[in-house]
């Protein structure tokens, strides 16, 4: 389980987390939405330490994430816009990816499954959008790591590469893996998650099942609930002008 | 095998097959040549070769480097999100730029002369100080950019402070020396000149090299002050020195930007 504890950060005097707490459990598939600028990608950052949180804790199974980055070893990230050296070839990529932790068990599943091997030999620089997306939730996925963060998976992912991954997300939930997710296809987050957090101007507005959402907003999808509490953001704010 | 030199291996493999960096290779190579040919022997074949390197050697460094950079963040990104120590990441990613450089400019200029040999004329000592004076220019400008591209994420802004550096080090530089020397001439400079010299790296590469050769009246003032100042092996030992120093300064700053800053 990841546990977020009172995270904050700010870009100079721009504040883009305010104090955010949150858990993702695991077994679960957890949905992170909110408008352009919310805070989404620099949470996952956060939780990466690609970017130092100023305030707040970060717990994993109740521990402190150590300052090593030893953590990461259990997680797999495919970031937004995933981009490798041009001239490596995909094989290359891989090779280097398994010498860096040699320890570690393998899964090739997905790999295996987006026919990365018939691209084996190609440059990375040469394939298409779609095909680096494929590469990198390959890479993801290639440690076995218990907790998987994907920021927009599946952009650029033609249909079937799409279900290939739906499929590959509800397998991981049934093994116990911890999953979050951003997207801003709502209809691909209603069919994959049972937790959704929604976060605007760095603040968590909610955070919890999709059905308690929906409970709360008095609507039956996901897409009219967010819109929903983005209409009741703003009316508050109105209110306070 | 380590962290450092599987980034770093990942790095000398993507960029040996850079066309940009064959070219370079190419273009050095074909200036040689042109150089050996048309150009005379010994000496000025030297000097030729040393004010294209002078030229050339921080410009690509700079540019290609600052581009290599900032191509390279999701990639960056991905390697920080394994378990490794940032350090590692920033030494493998500097070396797996600054070699294959390195590598391109010695393979431009020393094929040419291995082809013509002995028939070159070229003095041994002034060669090898022309070797090292790339090497040492290819690794200070190469950590610079690396700061650039480190401390600016807009690529527009990085490029056009790479572009700065080059001029200010290559041209401004001796221009800001002349004006000193025009204005102050009433004045005991020899010193402070010296200081100016040992605070850019391109007229310590200029000198190294010309303490190899014979053209005392190519050395410029400060580099004749240079040479009377610091007799034998000793000229050389500073100047290199000197370079080792300018290369070490902006390495610390960008593993300190890389260690410290937000992706």
């Amino acid at each position: 389980m990841i546990t977020l504890e009172g995270m904050r950060k700010a870009y100079g005097t721009r504040i883009v987390l305010d104090g955010v707490s949150l858990s993702l459990e695991p077994g679960r598939i957890s949905a992170l939405v909110g408008p352009n600028g919310s805070g989404k990608t620099t949470l996952i950052k956060c939780v990466l330490g690609l970017a130092r949180a100023d305030a707040g804790r970060l717990l994993l199974d109740g521990h402190p994430a150590d300052d090593a980055g030893q953590y990461r070893a259990r997680i797999g990230y495919a970031p937004q816009a995933p981009h490798f050296p041009a001239n490596l070839a995909v094989g290359e990529v891989f090779a280097m990816l398994k010498a860096l932790r040699p320890s570690a068990e393998i899964d090739e599943s997905l790999l295996d499954a987006f026919g990365l091997r018939a691209e084996w030999e190609t440059p990375v620089g040469t394939l298409s959008g779609g095909w680096r997306q494929k590469v990198s939730l390959a890479a993801a996925w290639l440690f076995k790591p218990d907790v998987y963060i994907l920021d927009e998976p599946t952009a650029g992912l033609d249909p079937v590469a799409a279900g290939l991954l739906k499929h590959a997300l509800r397998s991981a939930r049934t093994a116990g893996r911890t999953v979050l997710i951003t997207s801003h296809i709502l209809s691909e987050l209603e069919e994959l998650a049972d937790d959704v957090a929604f976060l605007t101007d760095g603040h968590l507005r909610f955070a919890g099942p999709v059905s308690a959402l929906l409970a709360e907003t008095g609507t039956r999808r996901l897409e009219p609930a967010i819109a929903a509490l983005l209409r009741g953001l703003r009316v508050e704010a109105g209110g306070r002008k | 095998m380590t962290p450092l030199s599987l980034v770093l291996r990942a790095g000398i493999r993507d960029l040996t097959r850079n066309r940009w960096l064959i070219a370079y290779g190419l273009a050095l190579a074909c200036i040689a040549e042109l150089l050996f040919v048309f150009g005379g022997a010994g000496q000025q074949v030297v000097l030729s070769l040393l004010n294209a390197t002078l030229l050339l050697v921080p410009l690509v460094a700079l540019v290609f480097g600052t581009m290599h950079v900032y191509a390279s963040r999701e990639f960056i990104e991905l390697l920080l999100t394994q378990p490794l120590p940032r350090v590692a990441v920033f030494s493998g990613l500097y070396l797996g730029l600054t070699l294959p450089l390195v590598a391109a400019f010695l393979l431009g200029v020393g094929v040419p002369l291995l082809l013509h040999g002995t028939a070159s004329q070229a003095p041994v000592a002034a060669l090898l100080a022309l070797a090292l004076s790339g090497a040492f220019l290819t690794a200070t400008f190469a950590a610079l950019a690396m700061t650039i591209a480190l401390g600016t994420d807009d690529r527009l802004k990085g490029m056009a402070i790479a572009l700065g550096a080059w001029f200010l080090l290559t041209i401004g530089y001796d221009g800001g020396v002349l004006a000193v020397v025009s204005l102050f001439g009433d004045w005991p400079l020899e010193r402070p000149l010296l200081a100016l010299m040992l605070g850019n790296p391109v007229d310590l590469a200029r000198v190294l090299v010309l303490t190899g050769l014979d053209s005392a009246a190519l050395l410029g003032y400060t580099g004749a002050l240079f040479r009377r100042l610091f007799d034998g092996a000793l000229g050389p030992a500073i100047a290199i020195a000197g370079l080792a120093c300018w290369t070490a300064f902006p390495v610390v700053l960008a593993r300190r930007r890389f260690l410290r800053r937000d992706f």
